[in-house]
C-alpha cells in the first residue's frame, strides 16, 4: 500500500540542541544502507507509547545521497498529543524503531535559477537536506532564517560559518524581521520561493510573492502541521463494518488503522490528499484542519482528511 | 478582431488565451503582426500599467498599420523589429534584466508565441506563467523530421522542405522545445504521389 513501505532502524545518536528541539540519527537496523531522497522529503516515525501507536512526519535533515543514516529535528511541544514528548523523554540511543520510506512533498524545482528559503523555527530542517543537495551540484540558493530568540536559533552557527553569504538570521525578540517587499523585489527572473514554518509565516509570504506578480508554480510551501488532541469521538467505517472510538490524542486516521482498517496515506500532515475519505453520514460538526478540500468541500460534509481533522457530533458514517 | 478558433486535437498542440493584465513589477510583451490588437484591446482596458511595460512588435506583413496606435500607447519601452530572429537579441536582454514580477504576453502567430515562449522558459519563467492570444495568419512554423530543417510561415499542406526538398505533410504534433510542428514525409512508399496543397482550416 502506498506510503506503507517501512525500514527498521536503530537510533544511533541522539543531540539535544536548544531546550525545545532534540536532533535523532537513525541507522538501519541490519547495518544496510537506507535508501538516497531528495531535499525535502519526510519520513514517518512510528512511535509505541504503550498501548498507543503514533505516527508523525518529520523532514529528514541529513545528506540526502548519505546513506548510512537519516537524521530528524523535533521540536517538542507540550500541548500536543505527545509524539514529539514521547520522542524527547522516552527514546534512548540503541531503541529499535520503525520509519517509512522517504516521501517528498516539498521537493525542489530543479528548473529553477534560483533557490529562495524562507524558513521560521523548526521549518528550517527540509532545507538543511536542500542545501547540502544543492551544494553538491553547486546550486544557487539564498537562506532567510528567521527564530524568537537566537539560543533558539538552533542550526544558524553551523549554516553562518558554513555559508556566511548566503545565510541570512532574524530574531523576533530583537524585532529583526524578513524585509519581504526588498527581497521579493530583487529577485533574479527564474527564482523560485519556497517557505517551511509556521502558518502565519507561509500565509504572508505567499500572499506578498502573489502580490508582486510571482508565478504560482514558483512558490512552495511545506506547513508542519500535527494532528491536534480533541474531544473523543466516535466513528462507524461502513465497508470494514465497523464501529471505532477516536480517543482524545488520537487522530481518526490512528483509529482507523488500530482497528485493523488500512487507510491510505502520505504526510499525516494534512498536505498531500491522500487519505481523503467520504463522509456517508453525519450529525454533528467537522474541525476541518487540512490544507487540502477547498473551503466548499470543507462545509459541503462530504469529504474529511482524517490525518488531522476530527468530528464533534452524535453520528459520523464514513466510507471506509 | 476576433481570433481564429482552433478545432480540437491531440494533447501536444497548444491552445491559447486571451491575455488579461496579471498583477507584476513589469510587463513583457512580444507580438507579431496583427498580434498588436491584442496589445492595445490589453493597454485600453488598463491604462496603469503600460508605463511598466516593454512592448517588442515585429510588424511583418502588417508594415505600419499598428505601429502609430503602439506609440500612442505610450509604453514604457516600445521596440520595432524587423523579423523575429532580428528581435531576438533584444528579448534575451530584456530577460535578462528582468527581475521576479516579470508579467509576459504574448500575442500573434503561433511561430512568434512558440519561440518567444522558448526563450522566456530558459529564463526560468514557467510556461504556465506565460499568457498569449493567437492573432493573424494560422501559417505554422514546420521542422522536417528527416532533416531537422525549420520552414516559417508554412500554410499549405503538404508543403516542400526548404532544406531537403521532400513532401511534408503537416501534423498537429507539437515541439515546445523547438517551438514547432512536426512535418513528416507524405511519399515515402509511393514516391511522387503526393496529393494536391490544400490551405490550413480551409
Ligand atoms: S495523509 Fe496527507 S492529507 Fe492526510
Amino acid at each position: 500500500m502506498i506510503g506503507s513501505t517501512k525500514i527498521n532502524v536503530i537510533v544511533s545518536q541522539i543531540k539535544v540542541l536548544n531546550d525545545l528541539v532534540t536532533c535523532f540519527e537513525f541507522k538501519r537496523t541490519n547495518g544496510g544502507l537506507l535508501p538516497t531522497f531528495s531535499g525535502g522529503a519526510h519520513t514517518i516515525v512510528e512511535m509505541q507509547d504503550g498501548s498507543v501507536l503514533r505516527l508523525n512526519p518529520y523532514s529528514i535533515m541529513s545528506d540526502p545521497f548519505d546513506q548510512a543514516r537519516y537524521t530528524i529535528s523535533v521540536r517538542r511541544d507540550d500541548q500536543g498529543r505527545g509524539g514529539s514528548l514521547f520522542m524527547h523523554t522516552k527514546v534512548k540511543v540503541g531503541d529499535e524503531m520503525v520509519i517509512s520510506y522517504p516521501v517528498n512533498l516539498f521537493s525542489l524545482d530543479l528548473r529553477a535559477r534560483k533557490h529562495l528559503f524562507i524558513a521560521g523555527g523548526i521549518g528550517i530542517t527540509p532545507f538543511l537536506a536542500q542545501i547540502k543537495q544543492l551544494e553538491r551540484s553547486n546550486g544557487y540558493w539564498e537562506l532567510h532564517y528567521s527564530t524568537r530568540r537566537p539560543s533558539l536559533g538552533t542550526f544558524v552557527d553551523e549554516l553562518l560559518k558554513k555559508y556566511p553569504h548566503k545565510v541570512s538570521p532574524y530574531y523576533d525578540e530583537c524585532d529583526q524581521r524578513i524585509e519581504l517587499t526588498s527581497l521579493l523585489s530583487g529577485q533574479p527572473l527564474g527564482t523560485h520561493i519556497y517557505i517551511c514554518g509556521p502558518k502565519g509565516m507561509i500565509d504572508w509570504v505567499r500572499q506578498e510573492a502573489t502580490d508582486f506578480g510571482w508565478p504560482d508554480e514558483a512558490i512552495h510551501f511545506e506547513e508542519f502541521l500535527a494532528p491536534l488532541p480533541g474531544k473523543p469521538f466516535q466513528a462507524k467505517l461502513e465497508i470494514s463494518d465497523k464501529v471505532i472510538n477516536v480517543g482524545e490524542l488520537q487522530s481518526l486516521l490512528e483509529a482507523v488503522e488500530l482497528a485493523g482498517v488500512e487507510a491510505p496515506y502520505l504526510c499525516r500532515g494534512g498536505a498531500c490528499g491522500q487519505c481523503e475519505t467520504s463522509v456517508i453520514e453525519y450529525d454533528g460538526k467537522f474541525i476541518h484542519r487540512d490544507h487540502w478540500l477547498t473551503d466548499d468541500e470543507k462545509t459541503s460534509g462530504l469529504k474529511i482528511m482524517p490525518c488531522v481533522s476530527r468530528f464533534e457530533g452524535k453520528k459520523l458514517v464514513l466510507d471506509r | 478582431m476576433v481570433g481564429f478558433k482552433f478545432p480540437e486535437s491531440i494533447k501536444s498542440r497548444p491552445v491559447y488565451g486571451t491575455l488579461s493584465v496579471k498583477s507584476g513589477v513589469d510587463h513583457l510583451m512580444i507580438a507579431d503582426g496583427e498580434g498588436a490588437e491584442a496589445i492595445i484591446r490589453l493597454a485600453k482596458l488598463n491604462k496603469n500599467f503600460i508605463e511598466k511595460s516593454h512592448i517588442i512588435y515585429i510588424p511583418k506583413h502588417t508594415k505600419s498599420i499598428f505601429v502609430d496606435q503602439l506609440k500612442e500607447l505610450m509604453p514604457g519601452q516600445l521596440y520595432l523589429g524587423p523579423s523575429y530572429p532580428a528581435s531576438v537579441s533584444r528579448i534575451r536582454q530584456a530577460l535578462n534584466n528582468a527581475k521576479m514580477g516579470l508579467q509576459v504576453y504574448l500575442a500573434g502567430t503561433e511561430g512568434l508565441i512558440g519561440q518567444a515562449q522558448n526563450e522566456c522558459m530558459s529564463s526560468g519563467v514557467p510556461h504556465t506563467a506565460i499568457q498569449t492570444e493567437h492573432c493573424g495568419s494560422v501559417a505554422r512554423r514546420m521542422q522536417c523530421v528527416h532533416c531537422k530543417g525549420i520552414t516559417e510561415d508554412v500554410i499549405m499542406d503538404p508543403f516542400i522542405c526548404i532544406h531537403c526538398g521532400l513532401n511534408l505533410f503537416i501534423r498537429d504534433h507539437y515541439s515546445r522545445r523547438l517551438a514547432a510542428f512536426q512535418g513528416v514525409c507524405i511519399d515515402a512508399e509511393d514516391p511522387g504521389n503526393v496529393p494536391d496543397a490544400v490551405e490550413l482550416y480551409k
